[in-house]
């Protein structure tokens, strides 16, 4: 496997530093090696929020992601910041409200799934976009067995939800699959 | 049942590895970035049988846990750089009281507030001489998340084996790391435990060639005195010369005559090296970074790196050592130069030290260090 170097972007709030938590439990339960990180300071709430989770075979050195191979934006914001500083061969995953520059297009594998608005036509909770989000993201990447991934999200939410949350997970593979 | 295998912060990996150790009591004000480490203590002490406290302030946290500890209880407060000042005067007490305790500073971008939730590593002078007089104190420096682990419990071990306060200087890179990490059952590690011999009115005597008294926890056996002034064997306050010469060279000499089991450092690639990194905490982590790196460029020098992890007392001889085999030595480190003086100190003008640092709260990544190398490499062709 290559090394999966992760950037979940968007609004504070939205639950990506959660998305990239629940990423690396499950590549670690799995027994990759894996570092997690995430800006942290007032900006987490509310303004532009950036999470980073790296995903290797062997032992990782730097736990700072330079430039990411997969950068998800769930804001517009979020992605006019992000969008310039990536690999060559990055994926990039969009909502499908963000308008992505046809020179993005043009270099790079782009999915523009509907995860913001199926949130809360689907299943009903706009707060399941980042589980979405996840689902999305291990269908393109294949970095999890899915028996982790399920795991690691009934390890990370609140009870009474994981019906929802194992929903979210599965509608997130579906809409990657197209 | 604990799982042993976590996906874990290095602030909460330095709790966990400090149950293990056996704390039974932790006292704090919650700081950037070291909260998670009172949060976390909050939860699990009382599942272990422990006490918590949230104290008024920064001063009531670490005085609360050095009571706790003459009381024969393993004892931790956490704080971050403004925290870690407030704290210096109590280090200090617990210095010359012989009292065993562990103090994290997860550092932050300094001084005064700062930048909250930039990290740093500019306490690490401070970390050694930021209580006024001579005195013993060890620090020790975790570079990851299972690293926060391990040392938490040589950092308790080393308190208690030597009654001193030991330093846990984490920084803001580690502390919200996640990484998986290991958590040790206490069963299968060295847990030390310290003396409980009480001397009839001789509190603070030791044994001919030992330097740490063995009092019993307050409260246990006999009532004995305990001061922030020089004190005589009994505990009570002296202004002999003598005794006090000789009460202050033993606190110092605790350290000094066992430091080769107190010091602790990593070496990486040194053999060959022409140019060694020096740095420690989550600096290292772009350390290694850039030797992965160096290694792919074509045309580039043998890079090695040598990672103190015990930063006080620091590695003097090793560091000799280093500077006679290597050819040039760059420090790397977030602040403007603080290990840069000890090593530069260490290796008496052997070799050329020059420096990368940072203290706009940004990072030092793999591609500054390279870059550093380059121009070490530039200057001698």
């Amino acid at each position: 496997m290559k090394k999966a170097e992760l950037r979940f972007t968007g609004s504070g709030g939205q639950g990506v530093i959660l998305a990239t938590i629940i990423l690396a439990e499950a590549a670690y339960e799995d027994k990759k090696q894996v570092a997690q990180c995430q800006s942290y300071g007032p900006e987490a709430r509310g303004g532009l929020c950036k999470a980073e989770c790296i995903i290797d075979e062997s032992p990782i050195a730097y736990t700072k992601v330079g430039q990411p191979t997969l950068l998800l934006s769930l804001t517009q914001a979020s992605l006019n910041k992000y969008v310039n500083d990536v690999q060559e061969d990055a994926i990039i995953l969009a909502d499908a409200s963000i308008e992505v520059p046809e020179e993005v297009k043009a270099a790079h594998k782009v999915y523009s799934l509907p995860i913001l608005s199926s949130a809360i036509e689907v299943i009903g909770n706009p707060m399941s976009a980042n589980i979405i989000s996840v689902g999305a993201v291990n269908e393109i990447l294949q970095l999890t067995t899915q028996e982790s991934l399920e795991a690691a999200v009934l390890n990370h939410i609140p009870k009474g939800t994981e019906e929802l949350n194992l929903k979210a997970l599965h509608l997130g593979a579906e809409l990657a699959r197209g | 049942m604990t799982k042993r295998f976590q996906l874990l912060q290095g602030n909460e990996a330095c709790v966990e590895g400090a149950l293990a150790a056996g704390m039974k009591f932790y006292a704090g004000y919650p700081i950037t970035p070291s909260t998670e480490i009172a949060e976390r203590s909050a939860i699990r002490l009382p599942q272990v049988g422990g006490k918590f406290i949230q104290m008024e302030d920064e001063i009531a946290g670490i005085a609360a846990a050095l009571g706790a500890s003459v009381a024969g209880l393993k004892s931790m407060t956490a704080t971050s750089g403004p925290g870690f000042s407030l704290k210096q005067e109590n280090i200090g007490y617990a210095s010359i009281a012989e009292i065993p305790i562990v103090i994290v500073d997860v550092q932050r971008s300094g001084p005064s507030t700062g930048l909250p939730t930039s990290p740093s590593q500019g306490d690490y002078m401070q970390a050694k001489w930021g209580t006024h007089g001579d005195h013993p104190v060890i620090a020790i420096a975790p570079s990851s998340v299972q690293e926060c682990y391990n040392e938490t419990v040589r950092a308790f071990n080393l308190a208690e084996e030597f009654r001193v306060p030991v330093i846990f200087l984490m920084d803001e890179i580690i502390g919200h790391l996640r990484e998986g990490c290991e958590l040790i059952p206490s069963e299968e590690l060295e847990i030390i435990d310290r003396g409980d011999h009480n001397i009839s009115g001789m509190t603070y005597a030791v044994g001919e060639g030992n330097y740490v008294p063995e009092f019993a926890a307050f409260g246990e056996g006999e009532h004995y005195n305990i001061t922030g002034l020089f004190h005589d064997d009994g505990g009570f306050p002296t202004n002999d010369n003598h005794k006090a010469y000789s009460q202050g060279r033993r606190l110092l000499d605790k350290i000094t005559m066992n430091q080769d089991a107190i010091e602790k450092w990593e070496e990486t690639d040194i053999e060959d090296a022409e140019v060694v990194i020096v740095c420690y905490g989550g600096t290292a982590r772009a350390a290694s970074g850039a030797l992965e790196k160096a290694k792919e460029i074509e045309g580039f020098p043998k890079v090695g790196m040598f990672r103190p992890v015990t930063v006080w007392p620091f590695p003097e001889k090793e560091m000799m050592k280093i500077s006679e085999k290597c050819k040039h030595i760059i420090m790397a480190e977030h602040n403007d130069g603080q290990m840069l003086m000890e090593v530069q100190r260490a290796v008496k003008g052997n070799v050329p030290v020059s420096f990368v640092g940072k203290i706009d709260g940004t990072t030092i990544t793999p591609d500054d260090i390279l870059a550093a190398i380059r121009e070490v490499y530039e200057d001698a062709k």
